[in-house]
This record gives C-alpha cells, structure tokens and sequence, in this order.
C-alpha cells in the first residue's frame, strides 16, 4: 500500500515535470516550427529585401512585406494615440479619485471588454465607425474615402486595447505605496499634483509595460481589422487611406496559399516576423513589471 | 493658489470624462451588437443548418456553426485542462516555492499569452502539415488549447497560489504524499477559482476566429467526425458579413448576437461560480 502510494507520487512528478517543461517550450517550438517552413523562402531571397521591397506578386515571385509592415505601424499607432491617453486618465480616475466601491462595478465590466470577440468589434466597426468616416469625417476634411481605413482600423483597436492597458496600469498604480501619497498630500499638495509629482513618476517604467503590452496587442490583432482596414497593399499615406497590415494578409490569404509556389512560405514568414516583433516587446515589458513586482516587496 | 484648484479641477474632470467614455463605448458596443441582431433574429437561426441557397438569402440558420464553436471550445478547454492543472499544480506543490523552473513556467505563460491568435493559427497550420493533417475539428481543437493554455494556466495559478501553506503542512503532518496533498486538498481548495479559470478560457475560445481560419475551416453540416471541418460561429460572421446581399448580413448581426450572448452567459456565470462550489473549502 506505502509502496503504491509513493510509486503513484514518483509518477505523477516525472509526468508533470515533463508537461511544465513541455508548456515552457512551446515558444521554442512555435519559433522553430515556423522558421522550418519559412526557409525555401529565405534560401532564396535574403530577408533584406522581403522586408523592405514594396512589390507584392505573388504570382511573380515578388514578395516585398514592406506595405504590411508599413500598414501594421500605420494602424498600431493611430490605436496607440488614441487609446493611450484615454487609457491612462481612466486608470487615475478608477484607482486615485473614485472609490474601492466603484472598481467592483467596474473591473467586470472591463473584463466583459476583454472578452468580445474580435469579429463582433470588426462588425460593430463596419456598422458604425466605417460610415463615420466615409459619410463626415471625410468630408469634413475635403477628401474621399471608403471608410476603409488606417483611422477605422486605429479606432476599433484602440476599443480593443482599452482592457488590457487599464488592466495592467492599474495594478501598477495599486502597488505604489499609500505612505507616498499621504505624505505628498500632508505637504500641502493638491490630490492631481501627488498624481503627477508622484504616483505617476514612481509608476512610469510599469505603465510603459502596460503601453507595450497594449502595443503588443494591437500589432498582431487581426480578424477586426482584416474587416475594417480595407486591404490595399500600398503604403498608406494618410489616416484616411486604406492599409493591409501584417495579420490580415496572413488569415486573407489562406485559400490560395498552397496553390502558388513560395506563398505559403512567405506568409509563414510572416507571422514568423509578428511573432517575434510580439515575443520582444511581450519579453520586454513582463520584465519591466516582474521588476516593479520586486521593488514593491 | 488658484491656479493649483483650478488644475485640479480641470484634470478630475478629465479623467472622469476618459472614464465615461471608456463606459460608453462599451455600452455602445453591446448597444449595436443587441439593437442590429434582435431584428434578424428567429427560431431558424439557432434550429437549421444552413440550406441549399442560404448564402443568396434562402432559408436555414447557423447551428452547424453554433454547435461546431461549442465542440471545438469544449474540445480545447478539455485538453487545455489536461496540461494546465498538471502543470500548475507542479510548479506550486512538487517545486519550490521561488524555483527557476516555476519562475520560467509563469514567463513564458505570460509571454505566450501576448502572442496574437493568427500566429498560433499559422502554427497549427505548420503542425497540420507536419502530420499530414487536412482542415479538421481536431486541427481547430488542437490549436485552440494551445491559445487558451497560458490563459488558463495563469489564472488557475493565481489561485492554487492563494492556497495557505499550513493547509498543505497539515496534509503532509498527516502522512499524505504530496500527489494526495495536490488532487485531494489544493484542488478542492481552489475549485471555485479552476472554474472561473476555466470559462474564462473557453470564452477566450469560442469567440477566436484568426486561430481556427487555417485549422477547423468552414462546413454548413453539423461536424460528426474529429477528422471533418467544421464551422464556428465567429467565421460564420466573418462570412455571412462579407457577403453583398442585405438579408445574408442581417444574418450576420444575428449571429454576432448569439456568439455575444453565449459570452455574457459564460460570464455572469463565472462571476456567479466564484461564491459557490465551496463546500470543501477551508475558510
């Protein structure tokens, strides 16, 4: 009986180990995996020119991810801009000003936030935000335009980074210290001047991590805005012109992939390149919080 | 003096109109999603299989699309549950507490959960290949495990952390190993939080469509076999959207509305599960 119970836990460890271990390598293995099948590909063509060359052919041969690089940037930081400041007021207000009794009701719903799926933000951004744009924000400005474009797909982004970036913000802000405040505020200092003098300054590094994460996100997002971006393949020169980032080309083009040599190689190495862009700034900013983590304890 | 009340004024407002508007939006969102679907919505959508004709506006409804999310989320959060409580459970009770190991697990966890769906769909793609694989419910179910892991995984860490060590002292005082000590005492401690744990990632599941596009592809029957197709909810609103004919993206709206509903239900009811279940819980 001893034995069999000591034989069942021996077991059960080695099983474990080898699934954490397993789990631990699954980056490596995503990596690897998606370097294998993007070599016919860089055998061929060095990664200089794929990147930066803006001719895309595949039926030619030419492959030049410079557009999509440019329209992945493009929407990223229409998203950004409008999504950080937002973002961050949001956080002082829950976190300095409101109560703890507003938070309950509001960490769920920012939770519900987080888990819309991405088409129903594609679709409420073809309904709402694309005539937006075509029918007042254009013309208000002069110009035409589908409403396909590097600002639709900013918008709908920026609604979808909202969660994380509040989410992670705000536990930075949770873990600065309550003596700091107080003390800044026994000075004499008015409540947004212990914000701004202090608690900001002392969370900075972990709101940048929340930023990048934000960022992280939006760049490799991509059922949405495949629906909202309007997928030109050229670089976009303004908000209002159409963009095809980096994601949407990956899931458009999985019919004809097999069909055309090098293709799927190509779009392989595609997301090969977002999963490293992803993978940097995920590694970059997890470092910056496990960092705040530390100096807190 | 005045100025300092008057910059505080100005920015308390500023932050409580970001506030509102973050809200709004959110309202607005569900707003849409409810006020555009209700109208499309009928008994057919969620009782018929999409029939001959359907794209060009004939009759029929999306339950092969309904059921193929449900199988496919089912699918993965099982299989997810297979590796995640394993290894949780690992790094938390055979490991030590700081170890390099669990250190590492949770990292990369947190790093695999900031890598986009469309990547984990390419892989399963690659994965696919790799095993001669054609588009199928179990090439979806596959890769949707791996997208929810580090979701799951984490958040059933957050729990099993909060488990106090004198419980797990008192279970090995008392002669359990520390396998017994993690199935029959840390698992029960945390159920409430496995669960949350557990809907959440198979929400995260149901509603991904850029992972399943090169793993599950598209049918309009009811999957029946692992190694078939299948349909999911949020494709078929990717498809019924793109498509020119006004009736066909009413269908669309109404889909959206039931994959929408199936979300708010999953997460009122993980909200609701994190005060039940307690029954064996320690307090």
């Amino acid at each position: 009986m001893q034995r069999i119970r000591l034989l069942k836990d021996r077991i059960a460890r080695k099983l474990m180990l080898s699934l954490t271990i397993f789990s631990g390598l699954i980056v490596f293995i995503m990596a690897f995996g998606l370097y294998q099948r993007s070599r016919p590909i860089l055998a061929i063509k060095p990664l200089n020119e794929l990147l930066f060359s803006t001719s895309w052919q595949p039926s030619s041969g030419k492959f030049g991810f410079f557009p999509f690089i440019m329209g992945t940037l493009w929407v990223t930081g229409v998203a950004i801009f409008i999504a950080v400041p937002l973002c961050l007021f949001t956080t002082i207000y829950l976190s300095e000003y409101s109560g703890a009794r507003l938070c309950k009701w509001t960490n769920p719903l920012i939770d519900l936030l987080a888990g819309i799926p991405s088409v129903v933000y594609g679709m409420c951004g073809v309904l709402v935000i694309v005539p937006l744009i075509k029918d007042h924000i254009a013309p208000f400005f002069g110009t035409f335009s589908s409403g396909y474009s590097v600002l639709a797909g900013g918008v709908i982004l920026a609604v979808m980074i909202f969660p994380i970036i509040i989410h992670v913000s705000s536990e930075v802000f949770r873990s600065v210290p309550a003596e700091l405040r107080e003390a800044s505020l026994a000075l004499g200092a008015t409540k947004w001047q212990t914000v701004k003098h202090v608690v900001i300054r002392k969370a900075m590094p972990g709101v940048i991590a929340a930023i990048v994460l934000g960022l992280s996100r939006a760049f490799g997002e991509t059922m949405a805005v495949l629906m909202v971006a309007g997928n030109v393949a050229k670089v976009p020169s303004s908000v209002l012109d159409p963009a095809y980032p980096l994601p949407a080309l990956i899931a458009n083009n999985y019919g004809e992939m097999l069909s055309v040599p090098l293709y799927d190689s190509a779009l392989l190495l595609a997301s090969l390149v977002l999963l490293m862009v992803v993978l940097s700034f995920n590694i970059i900013s997890r470092i910056i919080l496990i960092r705040v983590e530390r100096n807190i304890r | 003096m005045d100025r300092r009340y008057a910059e505080e004024k100005i920015f308390r407002s500023l932050t409580f109109a970001s506030t509102v508007v973050i809200f709004l939006t959110l309202a607005f969102i569900l707003a849409t999603v409810i006020a555009k679907g209700i109208s499309y919505m009928n008994l057919a959508m969620i009782t018929q299989t999409p029939k001959g004709g359907y794209y060009l506006g004939k009759e029929g409804g999306v339950l092969n699309a309904i059921l193929g999310s449900l199988y496919l989320a089912g699918g993965a959060t099982f299989l997810a549950i297979l590796v995640s409580l394993p290894v949780v459970l690992y790094i938390n009770i055979y490991s030590k507490k700081e170890s390099k190991i669990a250190a590492f697990t949770r990292f990369s966890f947190d790093v695999l959960w900031g890598v986009p769906s469309i990547v984990y769909g390419a892989f399963g793609f690659t994965i696919m290949l790799f095993f001669g694989l054609r588009t199928s419910l179990l090439g979806g179910i596959i890769t949707v495990s791996l997208l929810i892991l580090p979701i799951m995984s984490r958040a059933i860490d957050e729990v099993v952390r909060m488990v106090p060590t004198e419980l797990l002292d008192a279970s090995y005082a008392l002669g359990a190993t520390k396998l017994e000590t993690a199935l029959k005492i840390v698992t029960r401690q945390a159920l409430p939080g496995i669960m949350t744990a557990v809907l959440v990632a198979f929400g995260r599941g149901i509603g991904d469509a850029a992972s399943v596009i090169f793993t599950a592809g598209f049918t309009d029957s009811i999957p029946y076999s692992l190694f078939r197709p299948a349909a999911t909810l949020p494709l078929a609103i990717f498809f019924q959207l793109g498509t020119p004919l006004p009736e066909v993206q009413g269908r669309a709206y109404a889909s959206a509305l039931i994959l929408t509903s199936i979300i708010l239900i999953i997460s009122v009811v993980s909200r609701a599960l994190t005060g039940r279940f307690t029954r064996h819980v320690v307090k």
